[in-house]
């Protein structure tokens, strides 16, 4: 617990690539194995299920203060972080020898079957015992979220460097759902048993957003271009006469989508694909909206699965007659795919294979694009033609050529302080479209302008609150921000009617009054 | 009529025809200390703590300014003024005012913790405490001033032997010279930018501190490399960082209690080391002056002055034009 507290400081306390990796390299190598496999676990966000709830641990912790739980709340508010408030208040009583991370955390493991008042007990002793930081840490453990800033890629360097294997082998072993509850450094990391990797998927290969002279410099014979789909990426893996189905976040879907269990009977043992799952009604690709709804739900009904079926457009494949095929060119890959899709497709068969199409100018390419909408696609994808399946986020093979944003102006009504690196600052914003001569809210943003920005519309907040309500203040219609965002749909969850997604600001539009921001009906107008 | 008044020209005293630490010029001004959002330029005559004279003519120019010392009284019109130290900077005082029998303070900047450098915080008697905030909340608890001392020096002494330069960052008045008060000497040569040098100059006639040389334009790199460098913080990212050589940067302030604000502020090393009260200081602050009043100007002030109120005292919140150091300008001194 010491050294690795030590080590969050050290990674908390360098603004330099080289020396967060060279910390991190020198943890896994002189920490006791169990301890270096939970860190890189809560690195990559594999930590203990909470085993108390934030209320709680706010209510004690304002006790052992001796604070209002009102002087607690807004204290919280202004640090912005639950597991840092906690800490700058509760001060440290007794001195001893923390137990090791992996100690800490069995404790914390075994410490949600036990009774409130026996949580509360440790809980308040393992407080008062820690360092300032320490606690912090603690604390972050405690209510997971363990952002600080260490990919997930920086991380896997680091641990490449100290045992000595190769970086993407490692992102490859580190795959899928494991806990150092149940496997140990040497079995995960240094010796895998083959046979208890059936269930392993690859590391996924993204792909950066296209820069801007790309054209300019690439000759178009090279790229083979698909649609963009917009819906959930997957990797499909049927190994052992079982499958498994994974999301881009390593989470084990197989049990939400039931429909795709015939495939084990329908694809050759040892194969590996990657594709998009998407709502399929009728023969048409459905909303994103619609496939969110199912993987909300804990359990998939038959009425669910009838009202919002689904497919998985197939476009890649990576293990073939049970070898790892990755290193292989795209389109050997994509050859080999088509041919496999041909032998197993029918009407009843939840799969069908992205388009790959070949064009003899960047012309053509735009145009293609521009008919996104109508096919249901976010965009494009442009796949070098020679490029093999790499490991995580790589320029240079794959670049996704998203369609432009719709935008619209919206005044700015109320604002949140932000968390982590924006603390303090109001960064978290709420936009509203006219309706007659009432703001209605439409999104909410927080990401698209400057620092130099923030700190302006932070002042403006600070000096235009019109009311508190908690963390969030109501501020005076003056400012009128032009917000782009990808998609739209109905909504009835929403005062406004109406869900857009992924909203950010594009612009401050300093020449605009709030009188010319848009109406409600304009966004209306972009429901497809 | 109330003895102090809150005006748009600043704190009044409508008895005796002075102002306290305005923000507009005035006739007569009395000044607790020198930072620029207390003492402002434009008054015809200033009055203030003798070792704040030579601080705020080095700021203000050719003024009018009379000095006092701690503890003597000046009478105005029957009302009598007098200066205890604050804490807050060399220099900083509180000011004392009594009219027949009723006595207010107003206690500019101040912190209870003992610097090294200005005359420790002296609690005084009174019927109204005008009092800052800055940070008037609990989570803000200095540790002692030594061990951050001795955090900065063991940063240094590590830096020197990396033959990394230590770039160490502050407000010009009174922090850089708490800093440098501390800084161990033997560890190597300290460096000085021109903004701060100065100001160290101008208090080195009543505080002894470390040997300090100024960086000029031809001061060899070489020179400064590995040595430690006291600066203004907005001299991160100008060009003239560019000649310290390879560097460790560190800042000093009690933001940096504050784990977002150490990220944001993209320093190496962060200290927290304040010239303010925490929330501990001030609570003992105003339970020490037995005053039945307080006034909250800056800082956190609705939220402190509702703990005040819950906990038995008469107390509100006056908005005034003293930039309260915030996160963001504490940059920018």
């Amino acid at each position: 617990m010491r050294r690795f507290a030590a080590l969050i400081e050290q990674l908390d306390s360098t603004n330099k690539t080289n020396q967060k990796v060279a910390s991190l390299t020198q943890y896994f190598q002189e920490a006791p194995k169990e301890d270096a496999l939970w860190a890189v676990a809560l690195l990559s966000h594999r930590r203990p299920s909470r085993p108390v709830t934030t209320t709680l641990m706010r209510s004690w912790a304002a006790e052992l203060a001796d604070l209002p739980e009102w002087l607690f709340e807004e204290s919280y508010h202004i640090v912005g972080d639950l597991a840092e408030t906690i800490a700058l208040l509760v001060k440290q009583e007794t001195k001893g020898v923390p137990p090791s991370l992996s100690q800490c955390i069995l404790e914390i493991i075994n410490l949600k079957s036990k009774e409130v008042a026996e949580k509360k007990q440790y809980i308040l002793k393992r407080w008062q015992s820690l360092t300032n930081f320490e606690r912090f840490v603690f604390n972050k453990i405690l209510t997971g979220g363990f952002r600080i800033g260490i990919s997930q890629k920086l991380m896997t360097r680091a641990l490449s460097k100290a045992v000595d294997i190769d970086e993407n082998i490692l992102a490859h072993r580190l795959m899928g759902q494991w806990s150092p509850q149940t496997t140990t450094f040497d079995e995960i990391l240094l010796n895998p048993n083959p046979e208890d990797q059936i269930s392993q998927p690859y590391p996924f290969f993204l792909a950066y957003a296209l820069e801007d002279d790309f054209q300019e410099k690439q000759n178009v014979a090279n790229w083979h271009i698909e649609h963009k789909w917009d819906g959930m990426r997957a990797q499909l893996i049927v190994r052992g006469g079982k499958h498994f189905l994974w999301s881009r976040g390593e989470e084990l879907i197989t049990d939400k989508f039931p429909e795709l269990d015939m495939l084990v009977d329908i694809l050759p043992d040892g194969t590996v694909v990657d594709g998009e799952l998407l709502p399929f009604k009728n023969g048409v690709i459905g909303d994103f909206n619609a496939l969110q709804k199912r993987i909300g739900r804990k359990t998939v009904s038959q009425k669910l699965q009838n009202d919002i079926p689904i497919m998985l457009m197939l476009y890649d494949i990576l293990e073939w007659e049970g070898k790892d095929i990755r290193e292989l060119p795209l389109s050997k890959r994509q050859h080999l795919l088509a041919g496999l899709y041909h032998q197993v497709k029918g009407a009843s068969v939840p799969l069908r294979i992205s388009e790959v199409f070949q064009f003899s100018s960047w012309e053509k390419v735009a145009m293609e694009r521009q008919k996104a909408t109508k096919k249901r696609s976010e965009g494009l994808m442009l796949k070098h033609k020679n490029s093999p399946y790499e490991v995580g986020r790589k320029k240079g093979n794959w670049w996704k050529w998203k369609s432009d944003p719709k935008t619209i102006d919206a005044v700015l009504t109320y604002a949140m302080r932000g968390h982590g690196r924006r603390t303090n600052l109001y960064t978290d914003y709420t936009f509203a479209l006219w309706q007659e001569d009432q703001l209605v809210t439409f999104a909410k943003a927080y990401s698209g302008l400057t620092d130099a920005e923030i700190k302006k519309v932070d002042q403006f907040v600070k000096q235009n609150t019109l009311e508190r309500f908690g963390p969030v203040r109501q501020v005076k219609a003056e400012l009128v921000f032009e917000i782009a965002f990808e998609g739209i749909a109905p909504s009835p969850r929403h005062k406004s009617g109406v869900a857009v997604r992924f909203p950010r600001i594009l612009r401050w539009r300093h020449d605009k009054k709030i009188t010319d921001a848009n109406r409600l009906e304009d966004l209306k107008q972009l429901l497809p | 009529m109330p003895l102090l008044e809150f005006t748009s020209k600043g704190i009044y005293c409508a008895q005796a025809d002075v102002y306290l630490d305005p923000w507009r010029g005035v006739d007569r001004a009395v000044i607790s200390h020198g930072h620029s959002d207390h003492a402002r330029w434009g008054s015809k005559h200033y009055i203030t703590q003798e070792i704040n004279v030579p601080v705020i003519q080095h700021r203000l120019g050719n003024i009018s300014v009379t000095g006092k010392k701690y503890g003597e009284p000046f009478t105005v019109n029957g009302v009598q003024f007098s200066f205890y130290p604050a804490g807050h900077v060399p220099g900083s005082a509180q000011i004392r005012v009594e009219y027949k029998g009723e006595v207010w303070v107003f206690t500019g900047d101040y912190k209870t913790q003992s610097d090294g450098i200005s005359n420790p915080f002296e609690p005084v008697k009174c019927n109204t405490f005008i009092t800052e905030c800055t940070f008037g909340l609990p989570v803000f608890q200095w540790e002692e001033p030594i061990k951050i001392h001795n955090r900065i020096n063991h940063w240094w002494a590590q830096n020197q032997n990396e033959k990394t330069t230590s770039l160490l960052m502050g407000y010009s008045l009174g922090k850089i010279q708490r800093l440098l008060k501390h800084l161990d000497p033997s560890i190597g040569r300290i460096f000085t930018h021109g903004a701060t040098e100065q100001m160290t100059q101008v208090l080195r006639q009543f505080i002894d501190f470390p040997e300090t040389e100024l960086i000029t334009r031809e001061t060899p790199k070489k020179e400064i490399e590995g040595n430690l460098v006291l600066a203004p913080p907005a001299v991160l990212g100008s060009p003239w960082v560019k000649k310290l050589g390879r560097l460790s940067t560190g800042y000093a302030s009690g933001w940096m209690a504050f784990r977002g604000a150490r990220r944001r502020r993209a320093v190496d090393r962060a200290f927290v080391l304040s010239d303010h009260a925490d929330w501990n200081g001030l609570l003992s602050a105003i339970k020490a002056t037995g005053c039945e009043n307080v006034i909250t100007t800056h800082g956190y002030t609705d939220l402190f002055a509702k703990y005040l109120q819950e906990n038995g005292w008469n107390a509100r919140t006056q908005k005034t034009q003293y930039e309260t150091e915030t996160l963001e300008t504490a940059t920018t001194e």
